[in-house]
C-alpha cells in the first residue's frame, strides 16, 4: 500500500477514516488538535460526510461520541490529557454501559508540559475505569492500532483508551496505509436499556459485567502482536518499555538488544509475558513515557520483591519526558556533548503577538488597577495566559479551563476587591458559563473580562463555539444588561475601556466586559486565502 | 547515509518550511525519515526547534541524542547556539547572521558572533539580505536551505526537485524565484565548505 509522511496525529486521523469512522468529536488541545483538523480537511471525509465539527468541550465531545456509538457507528473522541478530567464523568460511566459501535477515546498526554499545566499520565484513568488501553510506540503503530482498534472495541464491547504523547503526536514519519473500510450502518442496541440506563439496580449488574470482562481484556493483551518479547543473552537485567520509550531504547542498541526486552503497547498488562521476563532476569528496568505506572504496579507498596529500576529509584528522572540521553544514562551508557551552550544565550519565552487584542485589554486593565490596592486578577487557559509574563505581569492565577470566573467569585466571597476574571471566548463557552451562573445567582461583586478574539487561538485558530453569541449567552444566563459592555480593544477606545472597568469595579455586583476583536493570526490567514 | 539535523529559530520564522522541502526530497529518495516538531504555546515568538532525522536505515528515536547531530540549521544566530550540546564534534552549524530581537535582554550581537567564530565548522550568512537582493524577502528560508544543502547528504538536484514539487501549485514564477534563492545560499556555503 501507499507510504505517506504523517504526523503521529495525522496517522491517527487517516487510520480512523480508513477504519470506517463516522464521526470525530473533540475540543482543541495541544498535542491532539491536528487529528480533528486533518479529518476536517480530508476530501474523502467530507465526501463521506464524517462528522468533524469542534465540540464545545471534552465532556460534550465524549458524550456525543458515545451517542454515535450507541447508534451503532464508529466514533473517535480526541483530547489533550487534561481534557479527560473534563470528560471524566462520561468516561467512567461509559465503562459501565459499554459501547455499541466501536469507540476510541484518544488522550494526547504532554510530559514535560510543552503546552500544559501538568503532566498527568492518563493511563491511570484507563486503570481507574478498568478499560483496555493502547499506547503505540511509533506513527505506523498509531495507524495500525487505530485501524484495528475500532474492531477491538466492538469485539470487547467497551471503549478503548488510546494514549499518545507529544513526541509521537508531533513527529512525522513514513506510514503505510491500508484499504478503506465501509462505515457501520445505524443500528441501536437491542439490550440498550439494560446497559445504558445506569440506575443503581442496573449499574450494579453492569459493574459485575465490567469486572467479569477484565479477564478477556488481559487475554486480548496477551494475544496482541503489539506486546512483544525480545530475547537476548544477558539476563542480569530485563527491560520493559511502554509506548515510545521503546524507540529510545532501540536508539541505544543499534545492533540489537543485550538484555531481554518486553515492549508493551496494549493494556491491561500482559501477565504471562511479564512473568516470563521476571522469571528469566535478575533485575528489571522500566522505561515509561510518563508516570511510573507499570513500575508502581510491579513494585507494589513494600517493594520487597525483585529489584526494579526506573523513575521511582532515581535511575530515570521522576518528571519530564524521556530522551534518548536519559535512557542511555539509565543503561549506564556514556552521553557526550562536544560543545556547551554559551552563557550569552538568553531565554526566549513565548509572547502575545504584536497587534494582539489581549495586549490592549491588559494595558487598559493594568492602568486601572494601579488605582486600587489589593486587586487580584484570575486568569485562564489560552494565549492570554501569556499576560502573566512581562511587560504585563497582569494575572495572579491560571489553573484550569474556566477557573478564572469561579476563583474570582470565591476570592470575592472571602473579601478580595477588586476581584477580576480574565477569560477568552472559547474557554468561556468550554467551562466558564456555568461559573457565570453561580456569580449571577449571588450577584457577586466580580468583574469579568471576556477577551473575545473569535477563535480558539492558542491551539492554532480553530472555530470557537460561541463566536457572535457571547453577549447573548451572558444575557441568557442572567447578567444584568446594564452591566454587560462590549468594546473593541484598540488604542482609540482606551479611555472608554478604562472608564468602564473602573465603574464596574466600583459597582458592588456582577459585571461583564466583552473586549471583542479578531485574533491577528486568523485575520492574516483569512486575508491571505482571500487573495489566492 | 544518515543526517541528523536540528532546525532552530524563533516561532513564526518558518523553520518547518525548510524541513518540508528536505523531507520531501528524502522521501522521494526512498530514505527513512523522522521529524519532531514544536506546536502550541512556544510558537508564539518563543524559541522553537525541530529534530529532522534522515537515514537509509530505519530510525528509532524521534529525538536526536546529544553530541550526535550532523548539522544545525538556524534562522537566528543566538538560537543556533542553544542546541550546541547536540552537535557532533565535526558537525556543521549553518545560521542566519541577522538577529531576531523580541526580548529586552537580547545580547550584543558581537558577543553572539564571537561564540560563532569559536566553532570549527560553520556557515554564517545574512539570508534576508541575499533574498532581498534576489527580489523576494519571502525566499529567505530557501536561501538558508541552499546554504545547508552541501551538508545534507542529498544531491543538490534532488532538493531542487523537492522545491518544484512543494511550490509547484503556486506557479512557475514562485518556483523559479525559490530555485534562485536555493542556488544563492548554496553558492555561499559551498565556497566555505570546500575552502
Amino acid at each position: 500500500m501507499e507510504k505517506r509522511l504523517f504526523l503521529g496525529d495525522e496517522a491517527v486521523a487517516q487510520a480512523a477514516i480508513d477504519a470506517g469512522l463516522s464521526g470525530v468529536y473533540a475540543y482543541p488541545g495541544t498535542p491532539s488538535t491536528e487529528i480533528t483538523e486533518y479529518i476536517q480537511n480530508s476530501p474523502i471525509a467530507q465526501e463521506r460526510g464524517i462528522h468533524s465539527r469542534w465540540s464545545t468541550n471534552e465532556k460534550t465531545a465524549l458524550e456525543t461520541a458515545l451517542g454515535m456509538s450507541y447508534a451503532g457507528k464508529r466514533a473517535l473522541c480526541c483530547m489533550k490529557h487534561v481534557g479527560l478530567n473534563v470528560a471524566a464523568d462520561c468516561f467512567m460511566n461509559a465503562a459501565m454501559s459499554g459501547i455499541n459501535g466501536g469507540l476510541i477515546i484518544l488522550t494526547a498526554d504532554d510530559p514535560s508540559m510543552h503546552s500544559s499545566q501538568n503532566e498527568q499520565d492518563n493511563r491511570f484513568y484507563g486503570n481507574f475505569a478498568m478499560l483496555p488501553m493502547l499506547e503505540p510506540s511509533n506513527q505506523q503503530e498509531a495507524y495500525d492500532m487505530i485501524y484495528d482498534g475500532f474492531e477491538l472495541s466492538e469485539k470487547l464491547g467497551y471503549p478503548i483508551l488510546f494514549r499518545v504523547t507529544t513526541r509521537m503526536a508531533h513527529s512525522r514519519a513514513g506510514v503505510v496505509t491500508r484499504p478503506m473500510k465501509e462505515e457501520n450502518k445505524m443500528n441501536c442496541p437491542e439490550d440498550g436499556r439494560q446497559r445504558f440506563i445506569l440506575l443503581p439496580a442496573l449499574a450494579r449488574k453492569r459493574f459485575k459485567t465490567l469486572l467479569a470482562a477484565q479477564e478477556g481484556f488481559v487475554a486480548a493483551s496477551e494475544a496482541s502482536s503489539y506486546n512483544k518479547y525480545f530475547d537476548a543473552p544477558d539476563k542480569k537485567l530485563g527491560i520493559i518499555t511502554t509506548g515510545i520509550a521503546f524507540n529510545y531504547l532501540s536508539e541505544n542498541y543499534p545492533d540489537g538488544f543485550d538484555h531481554p526486552v518486553l515492549k508493551i503497547t496494549q493494556y491491561p498488562l500482559p501477565r504471562t509475558l511479564i512473568t516470563k521476563l521476571v522469571e528469566a532476569c535478575d533485575e528489571l528496568l522500566i522505561l515509561e513515557e510518563g508516570f511510573p505506572f507499570v513500575e508502581e504496579q510491579l513494585k507494589g507498596y513494600l517493594g520487597t520483591g525483585l529489584k526494579i529500576h526506573g523513575r521511582l529509584d532515581g535511575t530515570l528522572p521522576r518528571d519530564g519526558e524521556l530522551t534518548p540521553d536519559s535512557v542511555a544514562q539509565a543503561l549506564g551508557k556514556e552521553v557526550k556533548s562536544f560543545y556547551t551552550v554559551p552563557p550569552v544565550v538568553e531565554q526566549r519565552p513565548p509572547a502575545l503577538c504584536q497587534g494582539c487584542a489581549h495586549r490592549d485589554m491588559y494595558d487598559a486593565l493594568n492602568d486601572v488597577l494601579k488605582e486600587y490596592d489589593g486587586s487580584k486578577v484570575f486568569g485562564d487557559i489560552g494565549c492570554y495566559t501569556l499576560g502573566a509574563l512581562p511587560p504585563f505581569r497582569a494575572i495572579d492565577s491560571c489553573i484550569d479551563m474556566g477557573a478564572s470566573i469561579t476563583m474570582a467569585k470565591g476570592a470575592s466571597d472571602a473579601g478580595v476587591h477588586p476581584a477580576i476574571a480574565v477569560i477568552g471566548d472559547s474557554t468561556f463557552t468550554h467551562s466558564g458559563m456555568t461559573g457565570l451562573l453561580d456569580c449571577v445567582n449571588e450577584n457577586s461583586p466580580v468583574t469579568i473580562v471576556i477577551s473575545d478574539n473569535e477563535t480558539t487561538a492558542m491551539t492554532g485558530g480553530q472555530d470557537s463555539a460561541g463566536t457572535g453569541k457571547i453577549q447573548s449567552i451572558c444575557l441568557g444566563i442572567g447578567v444584568d444588561p446594564a452591566h454587560i459592555h462590549t468594546i473593541v480593544p484598540v488604542k482609540k477606545n482606551y479611555e472608554e475601556m478604562k472608564n468602564i472597568i473602573r465603574e464596574e469595579i466600583n459597582y458592588k455586583g456582577l459585571s461583564v466586559l466583552i473586549t471583542c476583536r479578531e485574533c491577528v493570526q486568523t485575520l492574516t490567514r483569512k486575508k491571505k486565502s482571500a487573495k489566492q | 547515509m544518515k543526517a541528523d539535523i536540528i532546525l532552530s529559530g524563533v516561532g513564526g520564522q518558518g523553520i518547518l518550511s525548510i524541513a518540508a522541502v528536505i523531507g520531501e526530497a528524502a522521501l522521494k529518495e526512498g530514505l527513512h525519515m523522522k521529524q519532531a516538531e514544536v506546536h502550541g504555546m512556544s510558537q508564539r515568538g518563543g524559541d522553537v526547534q525541530s529534530n529532522l532525522r534522515i537515514s537509509d536505515k530505519p530510525i528509532a528515536s524521534d529525538l536526536i541524542p546529544k553530541g550526535k547531530a550532523d548539522l544545525i540549521i538556524s534562522l537566528e544566530p543566538m538560537e543556533s547556539l542553544r542546541y550546541l550540546p547536540y552537535l557532533k564534534e565535526d558537525g556543521w552549524l549553518v545560521t542566519n547572521a541577522r538577529p531576531f530581537i523580541n526580548i529586552p535582554n537580547y545580547p550584543e550581537i558581537e558577543t553572539v558572533n564571537k561564540e560563532l567564530e569559536k566553532l570549527p565548522n560553520k556557515v554564517v550568512l545574512d539570508v534576508e539580505a541575499i533574498a532581498k537582493e534576489l527580489g523576494s524577502i519571502r525566499a529567505a528560508n530557501i536561501v538558508m536551505l541552499g546554504a545547508a544543502t552541501p551538508f545534507l547528504g542529498i544531491e543538490y538536484d534532488k532538493i531542487e526537485d523537492g522545491i518544484r514539487r512543494i511550490f509547484g501549485r503556486k506557479g512557475e514564477e514562485i518556483v523559479n524565484m525559490n530555485l534562485e534563492a536555493l542556488k544563492a545560499g548554496y553558492e555561499v556555503a559551498n565556497k566555505i565548505h570546500k575552502s
